[in-house]
């Protein structure tokens, strides 16, 4: 039992220290801050990582992944946080990425990967319906086949960037017959078809992420489908344990919470630092604790991967603790921006304003609201693990 | 990295669950509590051949050599069991300091003698006024030409009645609560004007109130003036001693209360098929995984000697002792009236689990320690972060 990092891991780590230090530049992180250069600021950064060949580390070699270890995955996450720097948007290159390599056929994966790989397609996911949330089994958007293609009538729901996306990737009902899990089919869906249309949703972080994307007689090639008819369910499952673990997000907090100290350090109460007062001081280490087991959980869940096993019962866990840790720093920060936390910024500059991160303290609370409710709600994740962790 | 135990360490851990298993059922166990000193003498010499009493010493006194691994592997089984024999009194932390600070001579004497068995030690340290702060001592050490004598009162002293040989910390200088200015003395429970007050603690080990009237230490250990230099980091092992021990109890009584759970009916059905029951399961499933993740965290920055080490230790003992609270509350509570009884060991579990909060500092104490550390002006923390980071 150790955690040291090796000679190799170590000279790993400083290649991508170099890296992030000439690739993830100031104006380009400025560029990705700002809704409404963000879309192309990313694009940028995705393509400066496809240069290197990181753009997509988890896939296999010979489709443009890389071969690093666990220990190289985990080191790179941790310096690319430290630096600021996003992940690569997850929708294309980790989401329908794994399910074309896994379950798509060659043509699909020579038509795909390749432009996801380049940033040359934006996707997005299309699972959540008006009627299927958290019970996403009940959803109803039906395909017909007629022919060669197949017919696609209804609504996807909660659609993040559907609005800047090239294609959507889609659980449709193919089947009413059986159980409400089998007759769910796998499609990719070219945003352009006639009869699809994008609705906004303006949620309560002032921001456009979310649509409501509808179908009204969209037809999609069934060289479009995924596997198998009616199999959809089995292939998006496998995509949701991948989604737990990468909702986690432990580099991100860990470099949340040393941003909230030193932004805590500076606020001055009555001549007394904040970060001085006992109960801001408890309310601070019992997320830093908390954030401290979580970074070891996930290291055991990483090192059962590397050794080919199944991650252990711990990695139920990272989605539902890892939320509530960011959801517990973002609430912090917004107490720490006190009544600055309530402004907004527009089109002020930070030195206008006179504050330099209260604009997104209230925003990113109200933002990251959602991480609970999002990749099956936390009390859903509950549920799983208590029916398949605890047997009950 | 790797989580996995070595094939020695595995060894370890199953002739400990083999002997918990034969040993330390419920009725052996409260058979064993009820002896002198509240535990089996018999025990203890098994304990002794099995080779358990040798484990972190070192090989030239015929010890094992072992790390923070192979401790962290037998207290983790011992809680399982709730093992009463006074391992960490005798042999952590009185072989531990013996190991640390003593003359070649005195070693070589005494380590041979607590791997065989044949010694009991107790380290008394805290007195009535120091709380969870160790160097509160006013116990005190006074020279006479080369001889030392000892005044003052130790309180809560683990195995204070049943040690043969007790370390004093006593204050030879320096004021009330320095760190400097302590020393660490030898001394024979039977010496002169040693008494002591035995009483049980409420998971049944035993401990002692001692006073010391113009006693007369056999040697000092280590230097004088110099004993913090020495306690602080058996403490810091004991700490991590007794996180792997409320481990293992809080993983033990974790299932009882599952598996209660799952056959209890209420309302026709188990009562683990209840959702607000559920999602308290799984609370006390993630706090125990916390426990683990932490534990594994401070081992091995410990068996490194990483800059990590202070930070994952402080975080280690808050967090075992949020946790002891909340899965012993939640094992009450979810085995209903049974949980209040005497009939089932659920109770004991969680007595041993509220002792092991206090021991060495509650929660509190250690995240007050942790904020300083870590909010501290020129946060050292922050930077060895970011170089870990």
């Amino acid at each position: 039992m150790h955690t040291r990092l090796s000679e190799e891991d170590l000279a790993f780590q400083a290649e991508v220290r170099a890296f992030l230090n000439e690739a993830w530049t100031e104006e380009l992180a400025e560029t990705c801050a700002n809704k409404t250069t963000m879309k192309e600021g990313v694009e940028e950064w995705q393509r400066r990582l496809y240069k290197k060949g990181w753009m997509a580390p988890h896939w296999p070699v010979e489709h443009g992944g890389t071969d690093w270890t666990v220990t190289q995955s985990f080191i790179y996450n941790l310096e690319r946080a430290s630096a600021g720097a996003p992940e690569a948007v997850p929708f294309g290159v980790t989401m329908v990425a794994s399910v074309i390599i896994g379950y798509g056929n060659d043509e699909q994966k020579a038509k795909f990967l390749p432009r996801i790989l380049k940033s040359e397609d934006w996707w997005c996911q299309g699972y959540s319906e008006p009627g299927a949330g958290s019970d996403l089994a009940a959803l109803k958007t039906r395909a017909d086949l007629e022919g060669d293609e197949y017919v696609i009538n209804g609504s996807k729901i909660w659609t993040t960037y559907a609005q800047h996306a090239d294609w959507i990737f889609c659980l449709v009902r193919t089947d009413n017959s059986g159980r409400k899990q089998e007759g769910i089919t796998f499609l990719l869906i070219d945003m352009k078809t006639p009869g699809v249309t994008v609705r906004p949703i303006d949620t309560i972080d002032n921001f456009h992420h979310l649509n409501e994307v509808h179908f009204d007689n969209v037809r999609v090639p069934v060289e479009n489908r995924i596997g198998e008819e009616g199999k959809g369910w089995t292939y998006a499952k496998s995509l949701l344990v991948q989604e737990r673990l990468s909702i986690a997000e432990v580099a991100d907090s860990k470099r949340s919470l040393t941003q909230l100290r030193e932004q805590a350090r500076a606020e001055v109460n009555g001549g007394e630092s904040l970060l001085q007062d006992p109960l801001f001081a408890k309310r601070l280490t019992d997320i830093e604790i908390d954030l401290m087991a979580l970074e070891y959980t996930e290291l055991r869940a990483l090192a059962s991967i590397a050794e080919g096993k199944e991650p252990g019962p711990e990695s139920s866990l990272l989605k539902l603790q890892g939320t509530e840790i960011q959801q517990a720093i973002q609430e912090l920060r917004m107490d720490v921006a006190a009544y600055y936390s309530g402004t907004l910024q527009g089109d002020l500059s930070a030195a206008e304003l006179g504050h330099d991160y209260a604009d997104n303290a209230q925003k990113s609370y109200f933002r990251g609201r959602a991480s609970s409710i999002y990749g099956g709600s936390n009390e859903v994740q509950k549920n799983i693990t208590a029916k398949y962790v605890l047997g009950l | 990295m790797n989580f996995n135990l070595s094939e020695e360490q595995n060894q370890i851990r199953d002739s400990i669950a083999r002997f918990v298993q034969e040993h330390y059922s419920f009725e052996q166990r409260n058979a064993v509590v009820a002896q002198e000193h509240g535990f089996s003498a018999q025990h203890w010499q098994q304990f002794a051949e099995l080779g358990w009493l040798s484990i972190p010493f070192a090989e030239e006194f015929d010890g094992f050599g072992g790390g923070p691994v192979d401790t962290m592997v037998l207290m983790q089984e011992f809680g399982r069991g709730l093992v009463a024999e006074p391992y960490l009194a005798t042999v952590l932390m009185f072989g531990g300091l013996l190991q640390a600070g003593a003359t070649e001579a005195i070693k070589t004497e005494y380590i041979p003698r607590i791997i065989s068995g044949e010694l009991h030690g107790a380290f008394a340290y805290l007195e009535r006024q120091s709380r969870y702060v160790m160097t509160d001592i006013t116990t005190s050490a006074k020279k006479t030409g080369s001889d030392w004598v000892l005044n003052g009162q130790k309180s809560v002293v683990l195995n204070g009645a049943a040690a043969d040989k007790l370390i004093v910390a006593a204050r030879s200088a320096g004021e009330q609560a320095d760190e400097s200015g302590i020393t660490l003395f030898l001394v024979d429970a039977a010496a002169e004007g040693v008494e002591r007050t035995a009483y049980r603690m409420t998971d049944g080990q035993e401990a002692a109130n001692i006073s010391f009237n113009n006693v007369t230490p056999e040697a000092v250990i280590g230097n004088e003036g110099e004993g913090y230099a020495l306690m602080a980091p058996v403490v810091d092992a004991a700490r991590l001693a007794v996180s792997a021990n409320a481990l293992g109890a809080m993983e033990t009584l974790n299932a009882q209360t599952l598996e209660y759970c799952k056959t209890r009916e209420q309302f026709g059905v188990a009562i683990g098929s209840f959702q607000a029951l559920q999602h308290r399961m799984v609370d006390t499933f993630g706090a125990c995984e916390n426990v683990k993740s932490l534990l594994y965290r401070a081992v091995c920055a410990a068996q490194d000697n990483d800059e990590d080490a202070r930070r994952s230790l402080l975080a280690l003992k808050v967090m075992v002792g949020r946790a002891g609270k909340l899965i012993g509350g939640e094992a009450i509570q979810l085995h209903g009236g049974m949980g209040m009884t005497d009939e089932l060991s659920v109770g004991f579990f969680v007595k041993r689990l509220m002792i092991i909060n206090t021991l060495f500092g509650d929660a509190d104490y250690h995240q007050k320690l942790f904020a300083e550390l870590v909010n501290a002006p020129v946060s050292a923390a922050d930077a060895s972060n970011a170089v870990a980071a």
